[in-house]
C-alpha cells in the first residue's frame, strides 16, 4: 500500500521536556514541523540537505539534522531544540546552558543563523565527554567539525567550547 | 567621567536572543503566511516559446500562479541599473519574470503562490515551460572571444570599458630598466551566506499600507523601489531588515525580483505571502563574484621599484549588470594598494555571460586587485632575486606622504586620496608577527618531515566607509532609557553593541539605557546600506554627531534649571551635574521631560520634573524660535571621501609531496582600521574574513560546464570551509586614525578577505618552484601543475636548487 504525500498523521514529541502533539503531512521534515507547526523557530535551516548542521536538534539526546528526517520518524521521541537548552530556576528566571554563556561571553557568533546548530551540538558533545581531564583541541574540532558558519572563522567559537568544557567540569 | 566604552570589548547585546533561539529571522515572521515558490530556467541561455499551467491548476492549495503576463506598469519594465555610469556603454538588467528569453540557470520565470512550500512547489512542478535553447556563453575568456552573445544586440559581450591612468604609460614602460608581463586568473565564488534571501509581506486594505520584512542589507532603498515599481506612495510603505542571517554583500542588491514580486501578490490577495530562498535557489539565482583575466605589464628598476603598471582586466559580470560596474572600479582603484606608483594605467573590460550576475561579495573586487598587485610584487622579486618584502617595502608610500593623491577616482566618484596610514609599519610588524626572516629554517625543519614549505605575504589598502551619507536619531525619554535608530542594516556585524557603546561614550549614560534599532524604515528613513565597511564609519559618526546634539540641548535645559552655565556641567552615569559640585544634579531623564512643556503627570518621571520646572515667562512662548519639545537630535554624517584601512597578511603554508593536501600552517594578520570601537568585534570580522579568503584561494569555486550549467550547487559540491580547514590565526594592530571623521574610525568588515588569495598564492609558488597564475588551487589542480613538465618554475627555484629554471 503506498501512501500519499497529502496524508496526514497524528504525532506525539516530548519538545524540551514538554509533550506536544502535532497533526502533520507524512512527507513533512522534523526541521518544517518543529518551526512551522511547533512555531519553535529558533532551529534554522541552511542548506536543507543534511551539510551545514544549521537545523541540529537532539533526539532522545543525540545530534540529528532535522531536514534530514521527518517529523513521523520522532514519534514517541524526547527532542531537544536550542529554546530548550537554558533551564529555568527556582524563582522561574532562565538560568543558560554553559555553552550559551560561552558564546556569548568569547564572541562566538556574527549572525547568529547558525548558532543554534553549533550549541546544540556542542551541548551535546560536551556532556557526552566522560573524560576528566580539559578538552583537547583535537576533541574541539571533533564536535564542531561538521556544522558551517560563515562569519566566524571558528576561532571563537572553538574558544567557546573550550569555555563550556571549564564551566561544566567545575560544575560537576 | 562616565567610564569610556568606545573602545573596549563590550560584550554582544545582541547575543542574550541569538543564543537562546528567539532571534527574528525572515522565515521566522508570518506563520500564517501563503508560500510563494518560483519556476526558473533550466536553461543557461533560451527563448521562451511557451508556459503552460493547465496541471497546476487542480494542486489543492494553490492560490495563484503568476507569470510575465501578469506584470503591469513599471513591474512591466526591466529592473533597475541602480548605480548607471557613463562608461557602463550597454547595460541590462532582466524582469522580475522572465519576459521571453532567459539568460542564465535560475532566471524565474513563473511565481506560484500557495497554501504552504510543499503545495507551491508542486504546482511549480506541474508546470511546464517550453523553450528553444540558444549557445550559452559561460566564463571570461568564452565572453571575450564572442562567438556567441548573451545579448543579441550587444555582439562583443561588452558591458564596460572602464579606463583610468595617471600618466602615459607606453614611454615609461620604454622607459624602464626591466619589464614583464604575465596573464593569470582568479574563479568565481559567493558571499553564501548561511540565511538565504526571503520576503515576507502584508498589505493592510484598510488603510492601504504595506509592510514588507526583507532580508537586505539596504532596507531604505528596498522601500524606494517598492514604491516605484508598485505604484504606491512612499509613505504607504514600510521595510524591516529583521534579524539578518549574513549578507557578505549579496543582500545589497535590490531590488530582488521577489522583494517586487511577493509585494505584488500579497496586495492582489489580499493576504500575507512570504518567500524564503531555498540553498539551491540561492546558488543558481542570487548572485556571484571574482572571476577575472587580468594581463599585467610592469616596468621596474634594479632595486625592484615599479617604475610603470599596466593592468588589462576582463571581468565577468555574468548575465546583467544591476549594480553597474562597481566591481570593476574597484578592482581598478584598489589594484594599487599601498604602493606609490609613478604611472598606472588600467582598463576593465566588464563582460556579459550567460551565468548568475556578479555582483558584490565581500571585498568587492579588492580581492581581485590584490591579487594582481601582489604577485606582481612576487614577480618583480623573483626575477631580481630579492626578498619579496624587500621589494614591497622599497614601494611603500611613506608616512609622510600622507595625504596621498593616487589621482584615481573611486567607486563613490570621489578622489583616491588616502587619509592616513603607517604602511612601513605595518610590514615591520608582519615579518615580526610570521617569523619571516626565519622562514628558511622552517623550510628545512618541513623537508626532514617530508613536507614542502612556503611562505607568502600580502598587502593591501582598502577605501572603506564610503557616502554619500548616513543619519543617526538619539532620544532620552523621561524612563531614561535612550533611544537610538539609524536607517542602514545588520547582519551580524554586532551595530547594537558598538553604535550603544558611541552613544553611552558621548552622552555619558550607562549601556544599559541605550536601545538600538537599525533598518527599520519606520524609524529612519534615509540611509545607504550596509557594504564597502561603512557602517561604523557612516552611522558610528552619525550616531555620534546625533548623541552630541542632544548632550548639548541636555546641558542647555539643565543650566537653565540649574540656573548655571553650561559650560560648567557635565554627564555622568546619566545624571547632568556640575563639575566638581556634588549635589547640584539632575537626572538626564528629568531633563527629557523638562524638554517638553507639556508634562501630563502620567508617571514618576514627569512628577519628579515639576519641581525643576521654573516659572514661565509670559513674554516668551513655551517652545522657543528654533527649539522643539523633546531630548532628541537627528544628525547626518556625509565625508567628503572615503577613509583607507590597510593591512598585510602572511602565510605559511605546508604540502604534503604524497597526497598534495596543503595545510596553511601560520596565518598572519596584522590590521589598521584607525581607532576601534570594539577591539572583540573588530577580531571576529577579521577571522571571519580570513576564513572566507582561505576558502577563496584553496575551496571555493563555481563550477560551470560549458553549458552553463552550475555542476556544484550544493553545499556538498560548493567546498566552504569547516572549522578543520582554518587556520588559526594571529592578529597585530595598529591603529592610524582617520583625519576625516570625529570619531577618527576607518572600516573593518571586508579587511580579512582580501589579501587571503594573494599571500596564499604565493605561498603555494614558494613551497612548489612553480608559477601559481590561477587561483583557487586544489590538491589536484596543484599535483597536475606539479608534474607538468611545461608548468613554470620560479627562478627563486632554480637559485635554490641551482638549476636554471
Amino acid at each position: 500500500m503506498t501512501t500519499s504525500v497529502d496524508a496526514e498523521r497524528t504525532i506525539t514529541v516530548t519538545v524540551n521536556g514538554v509533550p506536544r502533539q502535532a497533526t502533520v503531512p507524512v512527507r513533512r521534515l522534523l526541521s518544517d514541523a518543529l518551526r512551522h507547526d511547533l512555531g519553535l523557530t529558533g532551529t534554522h535551516v541552511g542548506c536543507e540537505h543534511g551539510v551545514c548542521g544549521a537545523c541540529t536538534v537532539l533526539v532522545d539526546g543525540a545530534p540529528v539534522r532535522s531536514c534530514l528526517l521527518l517529523a513521523v520518524q520522532v514519534d514517541g521521541a524526547s527532542v531537544t531544540t536550542v529554546e530548550g537548552l537554558a533551564r529555568e530556576d527556582q524563582q522561574g528566571g532562565q538560568v543558560l546552558h554553559p555553552v550559551q554563556e560561552a558564546f556569548r561571553e568569547c564572541h562566538a557568533l556574527q549572525c547568529g543563523f547558525c548558532t543554534p546548530g553549533f550549541l546544540v551540538t556542542i551541548a551535546a558533545g560536551l556532556e557526552a565527554r566522560d573524560a576528566d581531564g580539559p578538552i583537547t583541541d583535537e576533541e574541539v574540532e571533533e564536535i564542531v567539525g561538521g556544522n558551517l558558519c560563515r562569519c566566524t572563522g571558528y576561532a571563537n567559537i572553538k574558544k567557546a567550547v573550550h569555555h563550556a568544557d571549564a564551566a561544566m567540569r567545575d560544575a560537576r | 567621567m562616565t567610564t569610556k566604552l568606545f573602545g573596549e570589548p563590550v560584550r554582544r547585546r545582541e547575543d542574550a536572543r541569538l543564543i537562546t533561539g528567539r532571534g527574528r529571522y525572515l522565515d521566522d515572521i508570518g506563520a500564517g503566511a501563503l508560500a510563494a515558490a518560483f519556476v526558473r530556467s533550466p536553461h543557461a541561455h533560451a527563448r521562451i516559446t511557451g508556459i503552460d499551467v493547465d496541471a497546476a491548476l487542480d494542486v489543492e492549495g494553490l492560490v495563484a500562479i503568476y507569470t510575465y503576463e501578469d506584470l503591469t506598469g513599471p513591474l512591466a519594465e526591466p529592473l533597475p541599473v541602480l548605480i548607471p555610469h557613463p562608461q557602463l556603454h550597454a547595460p541590462r538588467t532582466g524582469y522580475p519574470l522572465a519576459n521571453g528569453e532567459v539568460n542564465h540557470v535560475g532566471e524565474p520565470v513563473v511565481m506560484v503562490v500557495a497554501t504552504d512550500r510543499y503545495v507551491a512547489e508542486d504546482a511549480c512542478d506541474r508546470i511546464v515551460v517550453s523553450y528553444e535553447e540558444l549557445p550559452a556563453v559561460v566564463g571570461v575568456d568564452a565572453a571575450r572571444a564572442a562567438e556567441h552573445a548573451v545579448h543579441e544586440e550587444i555582439p562583443g559581450n561588452v558591458a564596460a570599458r572602464h579606463h583610468q591612468e595617471t600618466g602615459d604609460v607606453e614611454p615609461a614602460l620604454a622607459a624602464s630598466p626591466h619589464t614583464l608581463s604575465f596573464t593569470q586568473y582568479i574563479e568565481r565564488s559567493a558571499c553564501m551566506p548561511l540565511e538565504g534571501k526571503g520576503v515576507h509581506a502584508r498589505w493592510d486594505p484598510d488603510d492601504s499600507s504595506l509592510r514588507v520584512h526583507t532580508s537586505t542589507q539596504a532596507s531604505t532603498s528596498v522601500r524606494a523601489a517598492i514604491a516605484a515599481k508598485l505604484e504606491l506612495s512612499l509613505d504607504a510603505v514600510e521595510v524591516v531588515a529583521p534579524d539578518v542571517g549574513g549578507g557578505f554583500g549579496v543582500k545589497i542588491v535590490h531590488p530582488w525580483p521577489e522583494e517586487l514580486l511577493v509585494p505584488m501578490a500579497a496586495i492582489a490577495l489580499g493576504r500575507e505571502v512570504k518567500w524564503a530562498e531555498d540553498r539551491r535557489e540561492h546558488f543558481i539565482s542570487s548572485a556571484h563574484e571574482r572571476q577575472q583575466r587580468q594581463e599585467i605589464t610592469v616596468g621596474y628598476d634594479d632595486e625592484g621599484r615599479v617604475t610603470a603598471l599596466d593592468v588589462h582586466i576582463w571581468h565577468d559580470n555574468g548575465a546583467y549588470t544591476p549594480y553597474g560596474i562597481i566591481v570593476p572600479i574597484v578592482t581598478a582603484t584598489q589594484l594599487v594598494g599601498p604602493y606609490d606608483l609613478p604611472v598606472y594605467r588600467v582598463v576593465v573590460e566588464s563582460v556579459y555571460t550567460n551565468t548568475v550576475i556578479v555582483t558584490p561579495y565581500r571585498g568587492a573586487g579588492r580581492p581581485q586587485g590584490c591579487y594582481a598587485m601582489e604577485r606582481t610584487m612576487d614577480r618583480i622579486a623573483d626575477a631580481l632575486g630579492l626578498d619579496r618584502a624587500v621589494v614591497r617595502e622599497r614601494n611603500l608610500i611613506r608616512p609622510d606622504q600622507f595625504p596621498y593623491d593616487h589621482r584615481l577616482t573611486f567607486q563613490d566618484g570621489r578622489p583616491v586620496i588616502y587619509d592616513s596610514g603607517d604602511y612601513p609599519g605595518l610590514l615591520t610588524k608582519l615579518k615580526d608577527l610570521v617569523g619571516w626572516d626565519a622562514v628558511e629554517e622552517r623550510r628545512r625543519d618541513a623537508e626532514r618531515r617530508g613536507k614542502l614549505l612556503g611562505a607568502g605575504m600580502a598587502l593591501y589598502v582598502e577605501g572603506t566607509g564610503p557616502g554619500p551619507y548616513e543619519g543617526g536619531h538619539v532620544q532620552v525619554l523621561g524612563s531614561g532609557k535612550v533611544l537610538v535608530s539609524t536607517g542602514l542594516t545588520s547582519q551580524g556585524q554586532g551595530h547594537e553593541t558598538v553604535f550603544a557603546q558611541i552613544v553611552a561614550s558621548e552622552l555619558g549614560v550607562p549601556i544599559e539605557d541605550v536601545e538600538v534599532t537599525t533598518g527599520d524604515t519606520r524609524r529612519f528613513g534615509y540611509a545607504v546600506g550596509t557594504f564597502a565597511s561603512r557602517a561604523a564609519v557612516m552611522s558610528g559618526n552619525a550616531v555620534a554627531l546625533a548623541a552630541r546634539g542632544v548632550r548639548a540641548k541636555a546641558l542647555r535645559i539643565a543650566a537653565d534649571a540649574l540656573e548655571v552655565d553650561p559650560q560648567d556641567l557635565e554627564i555622568d552615569e546619566g545624571v547632568v551635574q556640575v563639575k566638581g559640585t556634588p549635589g547640584a544634579s539632575i537626572p538626564l531623564r528629568t531633563v527629557a521631560v523638562l524638554s517638553n512643556p507639556l508634562r501630563y503627570a502620567f508617571d514618576e518621571a514627569a512628577r519628579q520634573a515639576t519641581q525643576f520646572a521654573g516659572p514661565a515667562d509670559d513674554s516668551r512662548p513655551p517652545v522657543a524660535e528654533g527649539d522643539a519639545p523633546g531630548l532628541e537630535h537627528r544628525d547626518y554624517y556625509s565625508p567628503v571621501r572615503s577613509t583607507f584601512a590597510s593591512g598585510a597578511h602572511a602565510a605559511v603554508v605546508e604540502i604534503d609531496p604524497a597526497t598534495w593536501e596543503i595545510d596553511v600552517v601560520t596565518y598572519a594578520v596584522v590590521h589598521d582600521c584607525g581607532n576601534v570601537v570594539n577591539p572583540m568585534i573588530v577580531e571576529g570580522q577579521v577571522h571571519g574574513g580570513v576564513a572566507q579568503g582561505v576558502g577563496g584561494a584553496l575551496y571555493e569555486r563555481m563550477a560551470y560546464d560549458a553549458d552553463g550549467q552550475l555542476q556544484n550547487a550544493s553545499f556538498m559540491d560548493f567546498l566552504m570551509p569547516y572549522a578543520s580547514e582554518v587556520p588559526d590565526v594571529v592578529i597585530d594592530h595598529q591603529e592610524t586614525p582617520s583625519p576625516l571623521n570625529p570619531l577618527g574610525i576607518k572600516g573593518a568588515g571586508e579587511a580579512g578577505v582580501i589579501p587571503g588569495t594573494a599571500a596564499i598564492a604565493s605561498a603555494l609558488e614558494d613551497a612548489t618552484g612553480r608559477r601559481i597564475a590561477a587561483m583557487p588551487l586544489s590538491p589536484t589542480q596543484l599535483y597536475d601543475l606539479v608534474r607538468d613538465e611545461t608548468t613554470e618554475r620560479t627562478a627563486q627555484a632554480a637559485r635554490r636548487t641551482g638549476v636554471p629554471a
